[in-house]
């Protein structure tokens, strides 16, 4: 319970080791001797422009988009006492997509197709929130349900708006619903927000400990339960919201990830959910670099290669666990 | 006025009426039986008496101050409850499960010390569930799940114990050793409100006993005064024999048909 140093460091090695990889891999390969002249501010323009303007952000969008998703995975695992629920159970890539696909329609640039993903999240989050939340009784089970129906509504409509846009229009909508890193430029944001996040879910954790066993029993221990359940769900949708706004929807990372460390790791959410921000944003880079390099110069949708990635692996899991 | 105090309590049963108030003060050193047939309240009084329900009218009392207007964390510092049910949502170790009773006393940014783990093991060794703790709660027996439940709250130390039909699943020499360990507590100056199914448990152990009636009727005072058969026969409906064995009052269910 206590070590928390040794699994962290490790993890922190790997995401280390992950970004190294995509940024020294691609139509044009460095080595590490390359690569470390780059980091130090040497080397040739090519690899230059190459690692910090193309690679580098492309990466680091990728770690934060990972980890941010799996965060959010483990936050609403606990919210609905629930290990195999998902950010994306809840309708929030749904009301994203929708979003998003509204904006492209109308033609409007990525910046405008991003917010307009971000304000579909949270409209999700609201409407799911509301319904589940109408006569006052608010039970996991009950806003697992809401959250269901409402992704299924939000799929009917994204299936109408594919069958009625012009057909030039469809590869990209197809991408941004499938997931898609090639686009994400900025990473600072998501950075900051998943850093905030692992920084809030600390103090919170052993109160997170204590209410996935329970709501009753988490009060009779001293939890203010419903302040508590209403931060982690806001906290985990503006999460999902921010991912959502990098990438598109990439699913299987916030379900998968969480549910794997826990596995190996335990369920002490102070370790949980660091570890998952790492092993999120990791998973990501890893599907990303590959996504990009695997078929190169053609391009794979990420969200494939996370579930190519992740199934198998979660299955073994599952059969070799006690 | 008592650790616990009701005055007029009334608790919330839905689709029943008031009944008659309770007017009653908990005092340290008294092991409260709470007795009724299925369906009468006994849970709903618990959670009431945690301040996990709100009553129906009524206050409630925690060491001199209004329950309602205490914090969870400082009402979690006072009393503890074991759960007749508990949710098994994500797989934990018994060590884990002990260790949770620590919450109320650390701080968000406070990991557990050694001192609370000797203590989570302390409890765990009292309940005889110490040679589980790295197993998993959920492959457990429903004796061995409770007796770590019992032992989750004494980890968490409460001055008043609230348990609900704590001797559930459990075979005899440990429903006597937990009637035991909860008698010890009321002696080191803990107070301790148990529901019961055993009426001669409640004999053994308790020093004050609760009858809840269907109807919302109810009654209490020393055990001694409340193990009336004629009382008890009317509460379960239930015709008893009743005997005596070194002092004790025993009673056994009449076959009626």
């Amino acid at each position: 319970m206590r070590s928390l140093a040794l699994p962290l460091t490790a993890l922190a090695l790997l995401a280390a080791l992950a970004l190294g990889l995509a940024v020294a891999l691609g139509s044009v390969s460095l080595g590490p001797a390359q690569l470390g002249a780059v980091l130090v501010g040497q080397g040739d323009d090519l690899s230059r422009t190459l690692v910090l303007d193309l690679r580098l952000p492309r990466a680091l969008a990728a770690f934060a988009t990972g980890g941010l998703l799996a965060v959010a995975g483990a936050l609403m695992q606990v919210l609905l006492r629930n290990p195999l629920a998902d950010p994306y159970v809840l309708g929030l890539s749904g009301g994203a997509a929708v979003g998003a696909l509204l904006a492209m329609l109308a033609g409007l640039g990525s910046a405008l197709v991003s917010g307009s993903a971000f304000a579909g999240a949270l409209l999700s989050t609201l409407l799911v929130f509301g319904l589940a939340h109408g006569t006052g009784s608010w039970t996991p089970s009950r806003l697992l349900l809401t959250g269901v129906v409402v992704a299924a509504g939000w799929g009917a409509v994204v299936t109408l708006m594919l069958a009625l846009s012009p057909a030039r229009a469809l590869p990209g909508m197809l991408y941004w619903l499938m997931g898609d890193l090639s686009y994400a430029r900025s990473p600072l944001p998501g950075l900051l927000v998943l850093a905030s996040a692992c920084l809030l879910a600390f103090p919170l954790g052993r109160s997170l400990n204590v209410l996935a066993r329970g709501s009753l029993q988490a009060a009779a221990l001293g939890v203010a339960v419903r302040p508590l359940e209403w931060t982690v769900y806001i906290a985990a949708s503006l999460l999902t919201a921010v991912a959502v706004t990098i990438a598109g929807s990439i699913g299987f990372v916030g379900l998968v990830v969480p549910h794997m460390l826990r596995l190996v790791l335990g369920n002490d959410q102070r370790l949980i959910l660091p570890a998952s921000a790492l092993a999120g944003g990791t998973l990501l880079t890893l599907a990303d670099t590959l996504a990009r390099t695997v078929i190169a110069p053609e391009q794979l949708p990420v969200g494939v290669i996370t579930a190519l990635l992740g199934v198998p692996t979660f299955l073994y899991l599952l059969h070799r666990s006690r | 006025m008592g650790y616990l105090a009701l005055e007029a309590l009334v608790i919330d049963v839905p689709g029943r009426d008031d009944g008659r108030p309770l007017d009653l003060h908990i005092e340290s050193g008294q092991i409260w039986g709470v007795l009724g047939p299925n369906g009468v309240g006994k849970t709903t009084l618990l959670h009431t008496l945690a301040g996990l329900r709100a009553p129906r009218a009524g206050t409630l009392h925690l060491d001199a101050a209004p329950l309602s207007e205490l914090g969870r964390r400082a009402v979690a510092r006072r009393l503890g409850l074991v759960f007749q049910e508990r949710a098994d949502g994500f797989p934990a170790t018994v060590l884990e499960t002990a260790m949770i009773g620590r919450h109320p006393y650390l701080s968000p940014w406070q990991m557990e010390s050694d001192a609370d783990t000797r203590l989570a093991r302390d409890a765990l060794a009292r309940l005889d569930v110490a040679h589980l703790e790295h197993r998993l709660v959920g492959t457990l027996s429903g004796g061995e799940r409770q007796r770590v439940a019992i032992a989750t709250v004494l980890t968490q130390a409460p001055q008043l114990w609230l348990a609900d039909e704590p001797t559930n699943h459990l075979d005899l020499h440990h429903q006597t050793a937990v009637m035991a360990l909860l008698a010890e507590q009321a002696a080191n100056g803990r107070a301790v409100v148990l529901c019961l199914h055993d009426l001669n448990l409640a004999a053994q152990w308790c020093t004050h006993l609760l009858l809840l009636y269907p109807d919302g009727e109810a009654c209490w005072g020393p055990a001694r005064q409340m193990l009336v058969p004629t009382a008890l026969e009317r509460l379960y409906g239930q015709p008893l024999a009743t005997t005596d064995i070194d002092g004790t009052p025993v009673f056994v269910p009449r076959r009626t048909s």
